[in-house]
């Protein structure tokens, strides 16, 4: 362990910015707070209910915008809720509830206020907690979505969703809710996330590292770059969950370019894999201690890109992202949104 | 002109400036002698990073430890840094702000490794991104005075790096000093602007013009980007016949572009000629027969100012400074890359 060298001082999103309303702040605090005593009663269920959340508010967000990333939001709906939910330690978030307007860019012109990031929204820095890096950042309304699910920010934020002048952007940058790193460009995350676990390894920190990959990412040759370089460095602190939803934005993977068998690929680079139901709470959650020490290890979530949302099965195989073809191909999805609003009314939560 | 030539510079220089930085860590994508880094992994191996040959996952992997405090300085050939991975360059480093510090090695035709290895746009591709700051040293006193500059410039460095045998232009008294050019020689006929080792191939050739009555204000650049020294711009406005600029570069993009925008941005009328690789790869050599080869040497030089105050010198090789020849086997460097 070596003393750990003065990190960079970093602002969330706008503190100091958008006067709210104390209703709001406490309407999001007893959400935190709810799920916070979950651990003693039945987390599934709370899981299961937040996931259903994720997936109609980014229906519902897709309408609005006449499009959106939602076969994403189907697949990884439980991937995200467990991970916030049950299996990551995150501190509570220390990000205002609903995000400030973007002000700069960071950059040595200027410096004078540290660069905005949106990794508050995960909870304050400590030795203890885990740290949690979204790497396809075109998954940013669900993040978004389960950020206002488990308590994080309120669903008020989304008024801002890709507006411009927002920081709630579409494809989410550093500044954006619940992002510490600029993910855009796929396949870099992974290794960035890994200098973080190295440092933490050598700091002696607790808190592990989470990492968000998709399995599109397993084309790009860095990601197999980074799992080489994970094993020959020991680092067996960083925790990845894949969404393995087999589609990209050309269709299915299989058609455009195969990364199978992806497990058996992991393991052969040094780092273990375990393949569980996407859609499983407690599969996913019992999967996150299934490494080994000295390396790496990779949770592979075998997710359905419609899940939750069936009427998108008729527009296989090209799923990435949804573009209504007629307005009558819409009415069906606003239907289908009305189903879901109604039955999250009748059970009582996430109206 | 007599001038001590050094070794291995940066690799003593390195070891001795890191003992009291315990944040300083250094990268290596599998060139570590190459780079002159052999010594420090030898005093401090566990801040010595070996990442293989992979410098996409380097230069993130860095990124990440510079988002935990340290102070990554990834060492590898220049082409490798920005042509194999541009991308993390610019989406894990630059956007951040983070503070990497790249050392490229290698640039323009100091490799006889050819067109895979010659790093002629660097400068051009680097200068584009935004929050890089771009460092050259010139000789041995700036790339031993460079580090602490490197330091204290926030975010991400760009260091188009010299190795081996170096020669002492400038004073040791005289340090780096970033965002500053030096004046070499005074004159009002006209200004040349130099930069990396074509500062010393210059000053082969500049001894013989002044013999010859020319009057020339010789400027050595060392910091590419910002290139904002408020006097360049006074330097630059008063000439007889206008500026020549010459590095060991592309002529697009780099010292050549920088002083054109210059001029135009401060609307100085004045004719500008601009010595540099034009716009062509180059192919293995020695590096005294790709300066001649490629127009970069003291006698291009000697070309282009008769050219540009359309009159002959009679100035021969002979009475050119000495070229120093550079051994590709030598001790300083054992291998040919």
């Amino acid at each position: 362990m070596t003393r750990r060298p003065q990190a960079r001082s970093l602002r969330t999103s706008g503190q100091c910015m958008y006067a709210l309303s104390r209703r709001k702040e406490a309407e999001v605090s007893s959400k935190a707070q709810e799920l916070g005593d979950s651990s003693t009663g039945s987390w599934v269920a709370i899981v299961e209910q937040a996931a259903k959340g994720i997936r109609r508010r980014v229906l519902e967000h897709s309408l609005r915008n006449d499009g959106g990333y939602l076969s994403q939001a189907c697949s990884s709906a439980e991937i995200l809720s467990t991970l916030y939910i049950k299996t990551m330690h995150l501190g509570p978030s220390v990000a205002p509830v609903i995000p400030a307007p973007f002000r700069s860019v960071p950059g040595s012109r200027n410096s004078s206020s540290p660069p905005a990031t949106g990794a508050g929204y995960n909870g304050t820095r400590s030795p203890a907690y885990d740290r949690f890096f979204l790497s396809p950042a075109h998954y940013a309304l669900v993040l978004y979505a389960a950020l206002i699910e488990t308590g994080r920010m309120s669903e008020d934020a989304l008024a801002q969703f890709n507006q411009d002048g927002s920081v709630v952007e579409m494809i989410g940058a550093e500044h954006s809710p619940g992002f510490e790193a600029m993910g855009g460009a796929l396949a870099q995350t992974l290794s960035l996330a890994a200098g973080v676990a190295w440092a933490r390894k050598r700091f002696g920190d607790t808190g592990r590292v989470f990492v968000f990959l998709s399995d599109g990412e397993f084309q790009e040759g860095q990601t197999w770059e980074a799992i080489q370089a994970m094993k020959f460095f020991g680092i067996d602190n960083l925790i990845a969950y894949v969404d393995v939803n087999g589609q990209q934005c050309d269709g299915e993977m299989k058609d455009v370019m195969s990364i199978e068998p992806v497990d058996e690929r992991i393991r052969a680079f040094g780092a273990t894999a375990t393949v569980v139901d996407g859609h499983d709470p407690k599969a996913l959650d019992a999967a996150v201690g299934d490494g080994l020490p000295g390396m790496p290890h990779f949770v592979l979530c075998r997710t359905d890109p419609c899940r939750g949302v069936e009427i998108l099965e008729r527009r296989r195989p090209k799923l990435h992202y949804l573009r209504f073809a007629s307005t009558a191909e819409k009415e069906e999805y606003v239907r289908f949104s009305l189903c879901l609003q109604d039955s999250a009314r009748r059970s009582g939560k996430g109206a | 002109m007599r001038m001590e030539i050094l070794s291995s510079v940066h690799a003593k220089n390195l070891v001795a400036w890191a003992a009291d930085k315990p944040s300083v860590v250094v990268l290596s994508a599998d060139l570590t002698g190459s780079t002159e880094i052999a010594e420090f992994k030898g005093a401090y191996p566990d801040r010595f990073f070996s990442m293989g040959i992979a410098e996409q996952n380097m230069i993130s992997f860095a990124a990440g430890l510079a988002r935990e405090g340290y102070i990554p300085l990834v060492h590898t050939f220049a082409v490798f840094i920005y042509r194999q991975a541009l991308n993390q360059i610019v989406s894990s480093v630059a956007y951040s702000n983070l503070p990497v510090k790249f050392f490229g090695f290698l640039p323009g035709i100091t490799t006889p490794g050819g067109a895979t290895h010659q790093a002629i746009e660097d400068v051009a591709v680097m200068r584009a991104i935004p929050n890089i700051t771009i460092f050259e040293p010139g000789d041995a006193t700036e790339v031993e005075t460079i580090l602490d500059p490197v330091l204290r410039t926030p975010g991400p460095v760009y260091v188009r790096m010299l190795r081996g045998e170096v020669p002492r232009i400038f004073p040791v008294e005289e340090p780096f000093a970033t965002g500053r050019f030096r004046v070499l020689s005074e004159g009002d006929d006209l200004v040349l602007v130099t930069s990396g080792i074509c500062t010393e191939e210059a000053l082969r050739a500049t001894p013989a013009l002044l013999a010859a009555g020319l009057s020339i204000r010789h400027l050595h650049i060392s910091t590419h980007k910002p290139l904002d020294d408020p006097a360049l711009v006074g330097a630059l406005k008063r000439s007889r016949y206008g500026v020549i600029t010459m590095e060991n570069h592309s002529v697009v993009g780099g010292l050549g572009s920088e002083i054109a925008e210059l001029i135009a941005d401060n609307g100085i009328g004045a004719r500008l000629c601009r010595i540099g690789i034009r716009d062509t790869f180059a192919h293995g050599g020695s590096r005294a027969y790709l300066m001649r080869e490629y127009g970069l040497d003291a006698a291009a030089l000697v070309t282009v100012v008769e050219s540009f105050v359309g009159r002959k010198f009679g100035i021969m090789d002979a009475d050119l400074g000495r070229v120093r020849i550079e051994p590709v086997h030598s001790l300083a460097r054992a291998e040919a890359l």
